[in-house]
Formats: C-alpha cells, structure tokens, sequence
C-alpha cells in the first residue's frame, strides 16, 4: 500500500465567495456532471429519442399524415411527443444520483439546494433540448409540416416550454427519487402542472407552424409561458433546499 | 474553541415514533467519537442529522458554532456513509475533480491528483468508476471524503464492507488526520477497530444515550465491556 | 366536548340541508326554460365553492407542517384534501348530470369542465404520492411540497383553460343574474351547510389519520423491541 505521508496542513478554506460568483459557477460545475455522466452512457437521450419516434410513428396511424387536418393540430401533436420523451429524460435526473449513495455526497457538499436544482434543471434543458430539436425536423419530413417558416419565434417557444418541462420535472423528479414506482408516479404529477405550460406550447406551436407571425392573440400566450416558467423557477428554488433535506 | 460537534436535545420522530430521543452529544476538536449500539439503536440517523442530510424534530445540532446546513460548516465536515458516493459514469480523477470545484478548493486537479496518488489510484485515474474492483472503488470514496480536507470526518459504519488494503487505507488516514487535530465522529459494528481509534465512546440504545464517556483501557481490552456495563439486557 | 362540537355541527349541518332539500323541491317552482333540472345549481355551485375553501386550507395546513413540524398539520392536509376531492367530484357530477339534461351531453371540453378536472386530477396525485411513501416524516414533508406546488397551478390552470371558448354558462348566482332573493339565501345556506358537513368530515378524517399515526409508531416501537 502507500506510503501516507504527514505533510503541513493547507489551508483549503479560500476567502467566502459572494453568492453572486459562487452560485453560476456551482450551477455549471452540476450541469456539468451530469452531461458528462449521461453523454458516458447516453442511456436516457437514446431511450427518450427512440420513444419520441415510436409515438411519431403511432400518431400517424391515429389519423392520416396527409391531411390538412393533420396540421391544424400539429402543435398538439409534437407536444405530447416532447412531453412523453421529456419524462425519460427527467426520470434520470435523480435515479442518476441513487447508486452509491451519490446524492448524499452533492447534498454534504457546500452548495445550497437551489444550486443542485439549477444545475440539474440545466442539464436537463440541454438534454430535452437536444432530443427535441432532433425530434423536430423528423416530424416536419414525417407530417409535411413547414416548421421552418418562423425558425426563431419557434425556436423561443420550445426553449421557454422545455423551461417549463425541466423545472416541474426536475423538482418532482427529486420528490418521487425515493419513493416507490418512482417511473409511474413521476409522469403522474407532472402532466396535470404542467397543463398550462403545454397547452401555450401546443396553441402557438400550431400557429407558427402554420406560417403565422408571433403576433395579436399569440403574445397573450407567450405571456402565460414566461408568468408559468418564472413562477414555477422561483417555487422550485425556494423550496428545493426543504425537498433535499427532508 | 467551539465544539467540534454539538448535538443539544435532539429528537427525531419518524411519525409519532421517536427514533431518537433528547440526545445530548459533543466532540472536543481532535477526538474521535465512536457511536456504538446495535441496528436500528439510531446511529445512521443521528449521523445524517449531523451532516446535515436530515431535519432533527427538536432540538439542535451544531457544527464547529454553526448549523450543518450553512455552506461553511459542510466545507469543514466531510461524510463517509454506506454507499461510495461517486458517480460510476464519471473517471476517477473527473469525480474528484468535480467534488474539488464543489468544494471551492483553489487547485481542484492538484488536490484531486494527490489524493489519488496517496489512495494508490493513480495508475487508474482515467478509467470508469464503474470499470473498477470493489476495494478500488472504496479506496476512491475515501478519496472523495478526504478531498477537501475537513475538520469534522462523519463515518457510517467506515469498516463495514471493506477490504482490507482499504481497510487499511482508512486507518492510516484516520491516525494521521486524529494526529492533525481533526475531530471524527464514526459509528460502528467493528468495536475492536474502531476502539483503537476512538477517545470518547457513546453507546446508543433504542434512540437514547445509554453511556457516555472516554474510552478506558478496560474497553480496549474487553470490546464487549461498555453493551455489558450500559447495553440493554 | 371536542366530539359534541362535532355532533352538534354536523346536526346542524343536516337540519340545513333538510330545510334546503324542502324548500328547493317542494316549494320552489320549476325554472322557466330549464325545467326541473335546474335545481341542481344548488348543489353544484356550493360544492365548488367548499372544494376551493379546502383547498385553501390544504395550502395553508401544508405551509404550517413545513414551518412548524407538527404532524398534525399534515393530518389536516390530507384529511381537507380529500374531503375537498370528493366535493370537487360532487361539483363534476352534478354538472355532468345537468349537462346531459340542458346541452344532452355527459361531457364538454369547455373551459370550466376542463379546469375542474385538471384541479381535482392535481389533487388526486397528492393522494396517490402519499400512498407511495412509507415513512410519515418524509412523506409529510414531499406532500407538502407538492400541495403547494399544486396550489399554485390552480389559478394559472383556470386562467389558461378560459382562453379556450367557454360554452358553460356564466355565473348565475354573483354574475347579474335575476333569480329571487330567496334563491339566494337558499344557495347561501346550502353553501354553508356544505361547509359545516365539510367540517365535520375533516375531523372525522383528521382523528383517523392521528389514529393511524399512532398505529404506525406503535408498529414501529414493536419493531424496535
């Protein structure tokens, strides 16, 4: 075995941070870990990929991809698509951190539970993100929908309801980490709250994909998203601590 | 100085269930506390309410003058429980890197090379948790534990489950870290290891504080003595 | 003295809705265009309205368990929570009954129908997550956390679904309607009758719930020995 040597003592206490450096860092130093460790396996992006096809391609026996009927609910549609293949995804977040106990290391460790929340809500966006701009294009060929017409305000809508998705989801995904049927009871919770958040998504969704401008009754929408995701953000950040030490 | 550890009238109650009751526990810097009792006496529970993983239903727990919640106390504690707490997915040295920078240390990559090299993980410090042998991987949770150098080490059971090179490992660190001043609190089925290592004893029994006191040289010579003295029948 | 509080209200609670049913079956004359059905807005809408005070008290029980760790609090959340589901669910099926009767249909996806689905749906999966944790602390605690979570999305849920068109019909009672004064008070005291069995109901459930708790410590206390 080694030899351990006694050596002086270092002083690894550095001078208090202020909130404002320490917090964006702490936040990038999570995320970062969990990229890292799911980019290693890619277990829940493959898993939430593949699903996202298998209900693109069960869609389109429900109705006829060919019609003009088809795209009126388009929005609809890839909705419920991201937001099945979304809970993939979100189930992970936690479970990720249930083998060895790793949890507890991140909770000793001197970062507060909104920290934890934000890094891991972070992760998660990306990941979603990633499936969903996959997704997205394989819709468009798969339905003849011209998603591409308004790319950017369709672009902004799927970040701030993704948003949306990530932070119920990553909150109740640390709710249900250790309880049982963890896998049936998430999807359970999080698709009633996230009803508002998705029915936005699908109304402007529709419209932009329709060739429509970010406009009139749609902004009115865009508000409901930005109102849905900064309330929730802030629920989840003041209550993350009280969810991770129970 | 401020206690190492101030446990004040601490309850926990699972429902109406006390799992501890009123217990009153402290540790001088530098000791190292052993809390001894059989299963479910409550010693993982008092332990995790002292890292700060769990709220105790009454009464206070303080670490070093402050709660184990505040950022300061947790970067002087550092938490040995049943699992290896590192992440399978991630190499060796990412995971202690990554607890390193969680930590604030001001040279994550060096002190997580350190202690590598000083656990004999060094020839493997690129490779997967998840690739690694059992006594590997606990030698890497050591590590993990030991990072950042804290004053306060928390040990659940630290012998149970152990081979014995890490086994080893631990114990050479342990003296070394007793032998700085640092202060451990550890609790343990494996008297005859951890009675070499402790100066103060507590025997817990059905969530309460049956005996407290120094180790004695009858304890070292006789394991059994203090659940004979104070245990339960 | 508490259980002839409760005695005392729920008998009360029964002679109101006894000289409710009395005055909105027998002495009440049917509703111009909607006939006899109409009725049933005397129970339709005190329902609602006790499910929201339930509600109300739910967030305010689960508030008070995170700040003061008294378990009794948490009793009080799941005892309001469902007693406040089984109003919602009296409020959905009498709807749906006078729905079938005025529109000939069970059911709509209009915005009102909709939204006390989705709210008695986010209050059922508070039930179900209580079911799926053991230990009464820690299941106090996440429950809480999703009660007020919950909470919060009832009015963003009942905002957005509006904006949907709405084919129920706008609120007779406080909304310009022109029914008789004596509707009223019969609607009011129905309102408070519902409140009352609310009450009482709550309690009954409140002392299970403590019994219960009691029973899992004493289950946990032979475990120990």
């Amino acid at each position: 075995m080694p030899a351990i040597e006694t050596r002086p003592r270092r002083r690894t206490r550095p001078a208090a941070r202020s909130l404002w450096t320490a917090l964006p860092r702490q936040v990038a130093v999570i995320a970062w870990k969990d990229l890292r460790a799911e980019m290693r396996t890619k277990e829940a992006v493959n898993a939430s990929f593949a699903f996202a096809l298998v209900i693109l391609l069960l869609f389109s026996f429900a109705f006829d991809p060919a019609e003009e009927q088809t795209r009126l609910i388009s929005g609809g549609l890839l909705w419920i698509v991201f937001a099945f293949a979304g809970t993939l995804v979100l189930n992970r977040s936690f479970a990720r951190e249930l083998p060895n106990d790793c949890l507890d290391a991140l909770v000793a460790a001197p970062v507060s539970g909104a920290a934890i929340f934000l890094g891991k809500a972070l992760a998660n966006f990306v990941l979603l993100t990633a499936v969903e701009l996959v997704s997205l294009p394989v819709f468009g060929i798969f339905y003849n929908v011209r998603w591409t017409e308004q790319f950017w305000p369709l672009l902004l809508v799927v970040a701030l309801a993704t948003w949306g998705v990530t932070v119920i989801g990553t909150v109740f995904s640390a709710l249900t980490v250790n309880i049982r049927l963890r896998e049936v009871m998430l999807p359970l919770l999080v698709y009633p709250v996230l009803i508002p958040a998705l029915m936005a998504a699908m109304q402007l969704t529709t419209a932009l994909v329709a060739g429509e401008p970010l406009a009139g009754d749609l902004l009115a929408w865009l508000r409901l998203l930005v109102g849905f995701d900064v309330i929730f953000t802030a629920l989840a950040l003041l209550l993350m601590e009280t969810v991770l030490v129970a | 100085m401020s206690q190492a550890v101030a446990v004040e009238g601490v309850w926990k109650f699972y429902g109406d269930f006390p799992a501890l009751r009123d217990i009153q526990l402290r540790a001088e810097p530098g000791a190292c506390l052993a809390l001894i009792g059989r299963n479910g006496a409550g010693k993982t529970t008092l332990l995790r309410i002292m890292a700060g993983f769990s709220q105790p239903g009454r009464g206070r727990v303080s670490i070093f003058g402050r709660t184990p919640r505040e950022a300061e106390a947790r970067r002087r504690m550092g938490f040995i429980g049943h699992g290896i707490s590192v992440y399978d997915e991630l190499s060796a040295l990412e995971n202690l890197v990554l607890f390193g920078r969680l930590y604030d240390l001001p040279d994550p990559r060096r002190a997580a090379e350190e202690w590598l090299e000083r656990t004999g993980l060094a020839h493997v410090r690129d490779g997967l948790v998840r690739e690694f042998s059992r006594g590997m991987r606990q030698r890497l949770a050591v590590a993990r534990a030991f990072l950042h150098e804290p004053d306060l080490l928390l040990m659940d059971e630290p012998f149970t489950a152990l081979d014995d090179r890490a086994i080893a490992v631990l114990q050479s660190l342990l003296r070394h870290a007793l032998a700085e001043g640092r202060t451990i609190v550890m609790s343990t089925h494996q008297l005859r290891e951890a009675l070499e290592l402790a100066t103060d004893v507590a025997l817990l029994s059905r969530g309460r504080v049956a005996f407290t006191g120094e180790r004695t040289a009858e304890m070292l010579a006789d394991p059994g003595w203090v659940y004979a003295h104070y245990g339960e029948s | 003295m508490r259980e002839k509080l409760l005695y005392a209200l729920g008998i009360i609670a029964a002679l109101l809705i006894a000289r409710n049913l009395f005055h909105i079956f027998l002495r009440f004359p049917d509703e111009a265009s909607q006939g006899a059905i109409f009725r049933i807005i005397f129970f339709h809408v005190p329902a609602a309205m006790a499910a929201f005070v339930g509600a109300l008290v739910a967030l305010g029980a689960s508030i008070g368990w995170l700040t003061t760790r008294r378990m009794r609090f948490d009793s009080l959340a799941v005892a309001v929570t469902e007693v406040s589901l089984a109003f919602l669910a009296a409020n959905l099926i009498t709807g749906s009954i006078w729905g079938r009767i005025i529109w000939g249909i069970w059911w709509t996806w209009d915005a009102r129908l909709t939204s006390a689905l989705v709210c008695w749906l986010l209050y059922a999966g508070y039930l179900m997550l209580r079911r799926a944790i053991e230990e009464p602390t820690q299941r106090a605690t996440i429950a809480a956390v999703y009660s007020i979570f919950a909470f919060v999305d009832v009015p963003i849920v009942i905002f957005s679904i509006k904006w949907w068109r709405t084919q129920h019909p706008q609120p007779v009672f406080w909304g310009g309607g022109s029914f008789p004064a004596e509707w009223y008070v019969t609607a009011l005291l129905n309102l408070l009758a519902m409140v009352l069995l609310g009450v009482v109901l709550t309690a009954v459930r409140l002392r299970q719930e403590e019994t219960q708790r009691e029973i899992d410590a004493m289950r946990r206390y032979a475990h120990a020995m």
